[in-house]
């Protein structure tokens, strides 16, 4: 059977030139990059290598990045750890309604501990007002968290905007760049960010390794106590294999940047271009121009999004779904809600992300099997039938 | 999450899909969880539901539970057929996950929903006393 992978969002396939450069490290990575023995150095050496080729994806120095676990430790990381170290300054946290929960769960239990947090709003299209961040900053407001791009929906979030406003009132500014990094040109330089989370998954990396860029001079509590890997910041014997991955992966997506954009880009384009032809009565979600390359969020009106997800499984497609019935919580996803889409059309909300694994026979398999699919749930849909009724 | 063969069975293959220009019984309940729709049509001939089809806005697990509970109240009386629990529906379909067991409850409310129309059809009167849905007892999260 077919196997048409346009799950990215999720997490990428691993690119074969970031297995080469990890390969030798699975038998020679042992060496404890602590120890200052020739083993030790082998680690050490490779992990400040990766550090730099981090660092340079973002424009950031290597000082400047600590590994982490993944993208939400990162987040984590950021959150708790600089609201900890500026405790004195105040406990009002500014962030947005469509973080990913590894932003929003850590605020909430900060709220429990007393913290304030405001979620600000999103337009339409899901994006964040600046003059919304603006606003709502008050005398005790420490920290502001806006992502960086949703990967749910795609949206690319005024950050250079946010960040000067931040940068006047020096109010640290965090975001969640998971979805961003290693898919869109990051220069925190330019961008005036304090604090940026990544994850090497989402860009062809290994899974399990992630960073979080923190500005020089940016004060935060370590995350893990114990030896003083990563500056003291985050303790642990570091993740060599993870690491070394993370680190070429970075290197290749830097480099490969304009390539891979314009051709993921060019296929997402196609196959939602395609959709909308061949099936009626299906919107896509998230800004219409400024979206990261390989999202095409749709919602599906009459039907419901596991059921279409299952169908494309036996095809041999993997995408995910934005559906009440396919969140563990029964809730539709709270990135579609608040850009204000009715609850039915959100119980139809599908994505495909594409990434650069997929290829234009992709696309043209997802446009045979999809609309077939799409007819024969509608079929099956009172709502469909409704409708048609009506008519 | 994963769903048995039988449930990917029944969702591939959905059996009595549709509805009757001219039924005698028409039930369509909203699953107050997650939002979906299930509607199921009876014909009924001396009190036995002699046909059956079912329309489903909703997951794999509601499909497919619309798809058995057909089966399982086709030529069945109406008696019989308000005994079908949804955990008769969810056993068998060798099980459903956890988090999916409300939506069995969707079925057994709109079999109960269709016969409930049909009764008031023809008697004026529906039925006496619906079964009690505790749907949060099934919510398994
Ligand atoms: S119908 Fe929504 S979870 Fe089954």
């Amino acid at each position: 059977m077919e196997k048409v992978y346009m799950d990215n969002a999720s997490g990428t396939p691993v690119h074969p030139k970031v297995m080469e450069a990890i390969m030798p490290f699975l038998k020679d990575g042992f060496g404890n990059p602590s120890n200052l023995h020739q083993f030790g150095r082998i680690s050490s050496d490779a992990i400040q290598a990766a550090r730099g080729q981090v660092a340079n994806l973002v424009h950031a120095k290597p000082n400047e990045i600590i590994f982490t676990s993944s993208g939400t430790e990162a987040n984590n990381f950021a959150i708790k750890g600089i609201l900890a170290a500026h405790k004195k300054k105040g406990n009002h946290i500014i962030t947005s309604q469509i973080e990913h929960f590894s932003v929003l769960n850590p605020l909430k239990s900060l709220e429990k501990s007393g913290c304030e947090v405001t979620y600000l709003p999103v337009d339409k299209y899901g994006v964040v007002n600046p003059d919304d961040v603006k606003k709502a900053i008050k005398p005790t407001t420490t920290m502001v968290s806006v992502m960086y791009a949703n990967g749910e929906i795609g949206t690319i979030e005024p950050i250079k905007e946010i960040g000067t406003i931040t940068g006047e009132k020096g109010i640290i500014f965090h975001t969640d760049a998971v979805a961003a990094a290693g898919n869109v040109p990051i220069d925190v330089s330019d961008v005036h960010v304090d604090a940026l989370s990544m994850s090497a998954n989402q860009f062809n990396g290994p899974p399990g390794i992630g960073a979080l860029y923190l500005r020089e001079g940016v004060r935060i509590l370590p995350f893990m106590d114990g030896g003083v890997q990563e500056g003291g910041r985050r303790a642990g014997t570091e993740n060599i294999i993870g690491i070394v991955g993370m680190g070429k992966a970075a290197e290749l997506a830097k480099l490969e940047m304009p390539q891979r954009l314009s051709k993921v880009q060019g296929l997402r384009n196609q196959l939602r271009d395609g959709i909308l032809k061949n099936i009626n009565h299906v919107y896509v979600n998230g800004h219409p121009t400024n979206r990261l390359p390989g999202n095409l969020s749709l919602c599906i009106e009459y039907i419901e999004g596991e059921s279409v997800l299952l169908f494309l499984d036996m095809q041999g497609i993997a995408i995910s779904s934005g559906s009440a019935c396919t969140s563990r919580s029964l809730k539709a996803s709270h990135v579609i809600m608040a850009t204000g889409v009715d609850a039915a059309l959100a119980q139809g909300t599908v994505l495909f992300s594409m990434g650069i694994n997929n290829s234009d026979a992709d696309v043209e398999y997802v446009l045979e099997k999809l609309p077939p699919i799409v007819e024969r749930l509608r079929q099956m849909s009172p709502l469909y039938n409704q409708k048609q009724m009506k008519n | 999450m994963q769903y048995s063969a039988k449930v990917m069975d029944h969702f591939a293959n959905p059996r009595n899909v549709g509805d009757f220009p001219d039924a005698d019984g028409v039930g369509e309940v909203g699953n107050p969880a997650c939002g979906d729709i299930m509607k199921m049509s009876i014909k009924v001939k001396n009190n036995v539901i002699v046909d059956v089809k079912f329309k489903t806005f909703g997951c794999g697990a509601a499909i497919a539970t619309s798809s058995i509970s057909t089966e399982m109240i086709k030529g069945k009386t109406i008696d019989e057929a308000l005994k079908l629990t949804n955990k008769a529906v969810a056993e068998a379909l060798d099980g459903l996950p956890p988090a999916k067991m409300h939506c069995s409850v969707l079925a057994e409310e709109a079999i109960e929903a269709a016969i409930d129309d049909y009764l008031k059809k023809t008697t004026g009167k529906g039925l006496e006393k619906k079964k009690s849905h505790a749907h949060d007892e099934h919510h398994g999260h």
